[in-house]
C-alpha cells in the first residue's frame, strides 16, 4: 500500500474558525454538566470571549495570502477582512442575543410546544433566564460564515453553507412570543433552503464534470481552456449562483425572505440580516471573481438583470408594507440588489466597495432590529407601522435615533448609507454597468419613500391610546445600539479608514 | 507656496476649535440641568481658546519668518476620484490675527453677555449658540482649503440667524433673520459656484495649491472666480448690492449685534478676500470691481447712517461703511490689504466698544433705542460715555486714537492708485470720513448730552452693573491704543501672506496734505453735528428734502429689492406653483399610484404557501439557467 500523503495544514490561518468551532463544543457540554440557572452567564461569557479571540487571531493574521489544507481554504485579503466583519457584526448581534432585561426570560423559548400564556409558560418564563442553546448554535453558525468565505473548492463551500444554514434554521423556530408564525418561518427557511442547497449541489457536479476538479482555481483552469464543453459550464454555473443567490435573498429566490425575517426572534433576524449577507455576497465574490472569472461576459448580463429586479421588487414591495420587520425585510432585498451591483462591477474598486458597502449595512441593519425589539405592548413587539404612529412625541430619543438610522438605509449623506452607496455605484459606473447605477439610483429613490413615511408617522401623528412604550434597552442593547449608530454616523463621515482597509484587502488568491 | 507642517505646540491648533464646539454641545445637550452654570462654561470655553490662541500665535512669532505658517492635516475629508479635500487647519500669520481678534473681543463680549442676558430665560440656550458661532468663525479663518472655509462660513451664517431670531417670538426679530438668511444665501451659492469653478479649473481647493496655480488660468476665469468669491463676501459683509440685511439683524441681543454684526462675522468678507490675495491680484479689473463696491458701499453706509434715529441701526450702517473701507483696502491691493486687516481689527475693536455701550445704554434705559429719546446720559452713566467717547474719537480718526492709524493710510493709499481714479476713490474715501465724523458725533451728543427727553418710564437711568462695564474699559483701551501698536507691527507680520510691499504709484497729492485733509475734514463733520444737534433735536420725524427722505428709506435699496426681485420672485414662484401642481405632480402622481398598484399586485405573490415560493424559485432557476445557455448557443448577446 502506498504512503497516504497528508495534507499540510497551517493550522495559524485557520485559528479564528478553530477557536469558534472549539468554543461551541464546550457550549453544548455547559448545556449539559451546569445547573440551568447559571448557564445563561457563562454561556454568554464563553460567546464573548470566543469572538473576541477569534477576531485577535483574524487581526493577527491580516497579512497572510495563502492556501491550505490541500487547497480546501484561501486565507487572503478578502477571507481576513470577510472574517473579521463577521465576527464583529457577530459580536453585536449576540449582544442583541444575549439581552434578558427587556422581556422576562428573554426573546427566546426553550421548550417550545408549551402552550402560550398556560401556567407552565409563566413558570417557565418566570424560573429561567430563557434559552441558552441560542449561543453555541450562534458560534456555529458564524465558524460555518467564516468557512464559507474561505473554502476554496466547491464542496468545501458546500459544507460550510450547511454548517452556518442548519443553526438558523433552529435559531428561527425559537421566539417566545408569536411562537407558531417563527416555527412556520423556521419551516419555510428550512424547506426552502434545502431546495436550494440541492441547486448548488447540482451546480457543482455539473462544474466537476466540466473541469474534472473541485477547487476554484482548477475550475478557472478549465474556464480558459476553450476545448471544453460550454453547456455542463454554464448550467453548473447557473445552478451555483443560484444557490447563492437564495442565501443572499435576491429576486427571484428572495421570496423567503420577508416570512423568514417576519417570524424570526428579531436578534435572529438581525444576526441574518447583517452576518449571513456578509457571507452569503463573500463566497459570491469569491465564486465569481476568482473561478469564472473568464466568462465574466457572460454571466454579468443575465447577473444584472438579476440585480435590476432584486432592486425594483425590494423598493416597490416596501412601498405598500405595514409591518416594521416585512419593511425591513424588503429593504435588504433591495441593499442586496446594491450589493451585486458592486459585485458586477467586476474590478477591484467593486471588490473594496461591496465590502464596504457590507460593513456598513450590517452595521445599520443590526441598529435597526436593535431598536425594533425595543417596541413593546403587552403581546411583545409591536411591529405593525400603525403602532410606530406619533412615538417622536414619546420618546422622541428613540426616534431621532431610528430617524437617523432610517435616513441612512435612504442613502442621506453623512451617513454610511451614502458613502457605501456611493462606493458600489462608483465602481460599478468604473466597470462599465452604468445602467445598473441608473436602475439602482431611480430605486433609491422609490425606496426612500417607505422609510420617509416611517419618519413621518414617528413625528407628526399624535400618539394614540394603543401607541405602544418604547422599552429601556438593557445593557447589551444599549451597547449594540450606540455600536450601530457610532458606525453608521462616522463611515458616513470618514469612512477613508475603512475604504482603505478595504483596498489593501482587495484581491483574492488562486 | 508651501506651508510647513504643525509642529510642538502648535499641533494643538485643532482644540482652539473643539472647546467652544464641546461646550456648545454639552449646554446645548443637557438641556435645563445646564442653566445655573452653563453661561460660565461658554466664557470659559472662549477665555481657554483665547489663552491657547495666544500660546499658538507667540510660538509663531518664534520661528523665522520663512517658516510662518503650521498646516495641520487631521484627515481626509472627500477622497472621491482625483478630488481631495483635506480636514485640515492652517494657522499662519493671517490666521493668528484673527484668531485673537475672535477669542479675544469674543472672550470679552462673553463676560458682558453673561450681566446683559442675566434676565433673560434662554440664557443658556444663548451661550450656546454664541459658543458655537465662536468654533465656526474660528473653523472658517483656520481652514487651509475652501471647502473647510466653506464649512465655516455657513457655521457662523446658522449661528447669526439662530442668535438674531433669538426672541423669535417677536415678529420683526424672526423676520430679520430670516431675511438675513435669504439675503446669505445669495452670497452663499456664489461662493459654492466659485469653490466648484476651482475644483473644475484646478482639481483642487487646498490654498497653496490654489494660489500656486492661478497663473495658469486664463484672466477671464480668474475674473468670473473672483466675481463669485465677491458675491459671496458681499453678502457676509453686508457689502453693496447685499447690504440690506444688515441693520434688519440689530433684532438680535446687542452682545451679538456687537461679536457677530460689528466685529468679527460681518469681516469674513474682507479675510476672503485678503486670504484670496492672489486671485484678487492676478486681475486689474477684479481688483477695481472691489474697488468700487467698497467706495460705494462706504458711502451709502454714511448717508443712510445719518439719518436714522435707532442707535444700534445708526450703528449698524456705520458697521456697513466701515467695511467698505476695508474692501477698499483689500481692492487696493499690494501694501493695501495689511492697511484692511489692521482697519479690520481696529474696528473690531471700536465697534464692539461702542455697540457694548449701546447695549449698556439701553440696558439703563429699559430697551429704549431712540437716539431722539436720550441726551444728557454722561451724568448718569460716566463709564459708558467714557468708553463710548474712546470708540467714538477712534472711528471718526483723531490721532493718536486707533481710528487714525487705521483709515488714514487707507485714504492715503487710495490716492496712490495710479490714475485718473485715485481722485474717485480718493474723495469718496476722504467724503465718507467727514460724514462718518458727523453722523457719528450726532449719535454720540444725543445720546450723551443736551437735554433730557426720556419718555415717561425712563425717568431714572442708572449705570450697568461691573461685568458690563469692566469690558466696556478693556474694549476702550483698545480703541486707544490697538491702532498705533499695529500700524508699525502689522505689515511686517503679514509679509509671509500678502507678499512684499510693491513699491506704489506716486500719490496724485502729497501724502502729508492728506493726513491734514483728513483730520480737517473729520473735525467739520464733527463741528458741524455738535453745533446742529448739541441742544438736542425734535421728538418726531421732520419733513425733509430729497437726500434726507432717502437716505431715510436706505436709498431705497429696500424698495428696490422688493421691485426688481420679490415681486418677479413672487410672480416666478406662482407660475411654478401652477406648473408643479398641473404638470409635475401629475407625472409624479401618476408614478407613484403606478409604483404602488405594481406593489399592490406583487404583494399578491407573497402567499405564504412554501409550494408557490419553491414553485417561482424553480421558475426562476430554469430561466437563469436557460439565459445562461441561450447566451452560451449564440441567441443572446
Amino acid at each position: 500500500m502506498e504512503d497516504l500523503q497528508l495534507p499540510s495544514i497551517d493550522y495559524g490561518a485557520l485559528l479564528p474558525m478553530l477557536i469558534l468551532f472549539g468554543a461551541a463544543c464546550v457550549g453544548i457540554l455547559i448545556e449539559v454538566f451546569t445547573p440551568r440557572r447559571s448557564r445563561n452567564p457563562i454561556q454568554l461569557t464563553l460567546g464573548f470571549l470566543a469572538v473576541t479571540a477569534a477576531f485577535v487571531a483574524v487581526i493577527v493574521q491580516h497579512s497572510t495570502r495563502k492556501i491550505t489544507i490541500g487547497g480546501a481554504v484561501a486565507v487572503d485579503g478578502p477571507t481576513v477582512f470577510l472574517q473579521g466583519a463577521i465576527l464583529v457584526l457577530g459580536l453585536v448581534s449576540l449582544m442583541l442575543i444575549g439581552e434578558r432585561s427587556v422581556e422576562r426570560g428573554g426573546p427566546f423559548v426553550s421548550q417550545a410546544a408549551i402552550t402560550v400564556g398556560s401556567q407552565k409558560d409563566l413558570k417557565q418564563a418566570g424560573d429561567q433566564p430563557g434559552m441558552t442553546e441560542v449561543y453555541p448554535l450562534t458560534l456555529f453558525a458564524l465558524g460555518g460564515m467564516m468557512l464559507f468565505v474561505a473554502a476554496n473548492d466547491l464542496l468545501t463551500m458546500f459544507i460550510a453553507l450547511e454548517v452556518f444554514s442548519l443553526p438558523l434554521y433552529l435559531l428561527c423556530a425559537l421566539a417566545r412570543r408569536r411562537r407558531l408564525l417563527s416555527q412556520e418561518a423556521a419551516l419555510k427557511y428550512f424547506l426552502l433552503g434545502s431546495y436550494a442547497s440541492a441547486f448548488f449541489l447540482f451546480g457543482v457536479a455539473l462544474v466537476y464534470g466540466f473541469s474534472g476538479g473541485i477547487s476554484l482555481s482548477q475550475v478557472h483552469a478549465a474556464v480558459v481552456d476553450p476545448q471544453r464543453s460550454q453547456i455542463l459550464l454554464y448550467a453548473g454555473l447557473a445552478m451555483i449562483a443560484i444557490g447563492l443567490l437564495f442565501k443572499a435573498a435576491l429576486a427571484p429566490f428572495h421570496v423567503w425572505t420577508p416570512d423568514v425575517y417576519q417570524g424570526a426572534p428579531t436578534p435572529i433576524t438581525a444576526l441574518m440580516a447583517a452576518c449571513t449577507k456578509v457571507a452569503a455576497f463573500g463566497a459570491l465574490l469569491r465564486i465569481l471573481y476568482v473561478a469564472f472569472d473568464g466568462v465574466r461576459w457572460d454571466f454579468q448580463p443575465v447577473l444584472g438583470a438579476i440585480a435590476v429586479l432584486t432592486m425594483l421588487v425590494g423598493a416597490i414591495l416596501a412601498v405598500t408594507q405595514t409591518d416594521m420587520k416585512r419593511l425591513l425585510a424588503y429593504s435588504s432585498v433591495a441593499n442586496a440588489g446594491y450589493l451585486l451591483v458592486g459585485v458586477l462591477a467586476l474590478n477591484e474598486e467593486g471588490l473594496s466597495g461591496t465590502m464596504f458597502y457590507l460593513v456598513a449595512y450590517g452595521f445599520s441593519v443590526l441598529a435597526a432590529f436593535g431598536m425594533v425589539t425595543l417596541v413593546r405592548d403587552a403581546d411583545g413587539e409591536a411591529t405593525h407601522l400603525a403602532r410606530w404612529a406619533g412615538l417622536g412625541r414619546k420618546s422622541p430619543l428613540f426616534a431621532a435615533t431610528f430617524t437617523f438610522i432610517l435616513l441612512a438605509f435612504a442613502g442621506i449623506p453623512l451617513t454610511s448609507g451614502f458613502t457605501s452607496k456611493f462606493a458600489v455605484f462608483g465602481a460599478a459606473v468604473e466597470g462599465g454597468q452604468t445602467w445598473l447605477v441608473i436602475v439602482g439610483v431611480v430605486t433609491s429613490m422609490l425606496l426612500a419613500f417607505p422609510y420617509l413615511r416611517v419618519v413621518v408617522m414617528l413625528w407628526l401623528s399624535e400618539p394614540g391610546e394603543s401607541t405602544p412604550t418604547v422599552s429601556i434597552p438593557g445593557f447589551l442593547t444599549s451597547a449594540a445600539l450606540v455600536i450601530g449608530v457610532a458606525a453608521t454616523f462616522a463611515l458616513g463621515v470618514m469612512p477613508a479608514p475603512l475604504i482603505d482597509l478595504t483596498r489593501d484587502a482587495a484581491q483574492f488568491v488562486r | 507656496m508651501e506651508y510647513a507642517h504643525a509642529t510642538g505646540a502648535l499641533s494643538g491648533i485643532w482644540l482652539l476649535i473643539a472647546i467652544p464646539l464641546v461646550s456648545a454641545a454639552i449646554l446645548l445637550f443637557l438641556g435645563k440641568r445646564a442653566d445655573k452654570w452653563g453661561h460660565w462654561l461658554g466664557v470659559l470655553a472662549v477665555a481657554a481658546s483665547f489663552v491657547l490662541g495666544l500660546i499658538f500665535f507667540f510660538s509663531l512669532r518664534g520661528l523665522d519668518p520663512e517658516q510662518r505658517s503650521a498646516e495641520l492635516s487631521l484627515w481626509d475629508f472627500i477622497a472621491v476620484g482625483n478630488l481631495h479635500v483635506d480636514f485640515g487647519l492652517l494657522f499662519d500669520p493671517l490666521a493668528g490675527v484673527f484668531v485673537l481678534l475672535i477669542t479675544g473681543v469674543g472672550s470679552l463680549i462673553h463676560l458682558y453677555a453673561v450681566g446683559y442676558m442675566e434676565h433673560d430665560p434662554g440664557r443658556r440656550k444663548f451661550f450656546a449658540y454664541f459658543n458655537l458661532f465662536v468654533a465656526a468663525m474660528l473653523l472658517l479663518v483656520l481652514g487651509n482649503n475652501y471647502v473647510m472655509l466653506y464649512f465655516g462660513w455657513e457655521g457662523v451664517g446658522l449661528a447669526s440667524y439662530l442668535l438674531i431670531s433669538f426672541w423669535y417670538t417677536r415678529p420683526s426679530a424672526a423676520t430679520a433673520g430670516k431675511k438675513a438668511f435669504l439675503m446669505n444665501r445669495v452670497g452663499d451659492a456664489g461662493l459654492a459656484i466659485g469653490i466648484f469653478m476651482m475644483f473644475a479649473t484646478l482639481g483642487t481647493t487646498q490654498y497653496d495649491e490654489v494660489f500656486g496655480n492661478v497663473s495658469a488660468l486664463s484672466s477671464t476665469t480668474v475674473l468670473i472666480m473672483g466675481l463669485l468669491l465677491l458675491l459671496g463676501a458681499a453678502g457676509k459683509s453686508g457689502q453693496f448690492p447685499l447690504q440690506a440685511w444688515l441693520p434688519d439683524a440689530m433684532e438680535g441681543p446687542t452682545p451679538v449685534s456687537a461679536l457677530i454684526h460689528a466685529a468679527t462675522m460681518v469681516t469674513a468678507g474682507v479675510y476672503l478676500i485678503a486670504r484670496s490675495n492672489a486671485i484678487f491680484t492676478a486681475n486689474t479689473t477684479l481688483q477695481t470691481v472691489v474697488v468700487s463696491v467698497g467706495a460705494l458701499t462706504l458711502l451709502i453706509g454714511c448717508i443712510i447712517g445719518a439719518a436714522k434715529d435707532d442707535i444700534k441701526r445708526v450703528l449698524a450702517w456705520s458697521t456697513v461703511s466701515q467695511i467698505g473701507y476695508m474692501f477698499l483696502g483689500v481692492g487696493l491691493g499690494g501694501g493695501a490689504y495689511a492697511l484692511a486687516i489692521i482697519h479690520l481689527l481696529a474696528h473690531g475693536f471700536f465697534k464692539a466698544n461702542m455697540f457694548l455701550g449701546a447695549g449698556s445704554v439701553m440696558h439703563g434705559m429699559h430697551d429704549q433705542v431712540d437716539i431722539r429719546r436720550f441726551g444728557g446720559l454722561r451724568k448718569y452713566m460716566k463709564w459708558t460715555w467714557l468708553t463710548f467717547m474712546m470708540g467714538w474719537l477712534a472711528i471718526i480718526g483723531i490721532p493718536p486714537l486707533s481710528g487714525y492709524f487705521s483709515k488714514e493710510p487707507i485714504i492715503a493709499a487710495a490716492f496712490e492708485r495710479g490714475d485718473w481714479t485715485s481722485w474717485l476713490y480718493g474723495m469718496a474715501a476722504l467724503l465718507g470720513a467727514g460724514l462718518t465724523a458727523f453722523y457719528m458725533t450726532r449719535l454720540f451728543v444725543l445720546t450723551f448730552h443736551g437735554p433730557e427727553r426720556y419718555t415717561e418710564d425712563n425717568k431714572h437711568p442708572h449705570e450697568s452693573p461691573f461685568i458690563m462695564t469692566v469690558p466696556l474699559m478693556l474694549l476702550a483701551l483698545g480703541s486707544i491704543g490697538a491702532g498705533w501698536l499695529m500700524s508699525t507691527s502689522v505689515p511686517g507680520w503679514l509679509e509671509p501672506v500678502f507678499g512684499p510691499e510693491e513699491a506704489h504709484h506716486e500719490a496724485v497729492i502729497p501724502h502729508t496734505l492728506i493726513q491734514i485733509l483728513g483730520i480737517v475734514i473729520s473735525v467739520a463733520g464733527a463741528g458741524l453735528a455738535w453745533a446742529m444737534f448739541r441742544r438736542g433735536t425734535a421728538l418726531q420725524e421732520q419733513p425733509a428734502g430729497v437726500v434726507v427722505t432717502a437716505a431715510r428709506r436706505n436709498l431705497y435699496t429696500d424698495a428696490f429689492n422688493e421691485a426688481v426681485f420679490e415681486r418677479p420672485g413672487i410672480y416666478l414662484t406662482r407660475a411654478l406653483v401652477y406648473l408643479d401642481n398641473r404638470g409635475i405632480d401629475g407625472l409624479v402622481n401618476g408614478i407613484a399610484a403606478g409604483v404602488g398598484g405594481s406593489s399592490g399586485r406583487l404583494r399578491r405573490l407573497q402567499t405564504g404557501f412554501v409550494r408557490s415560493y419553491a414553485l417561482s424559485m424553480l421558475t426562476g432557476a430554469v430561466v437563469v439557467v436557460g439565459a445562461f445557455l441561450a447566451i452560451q448557443l449564440g441567441w443572446l448577446a
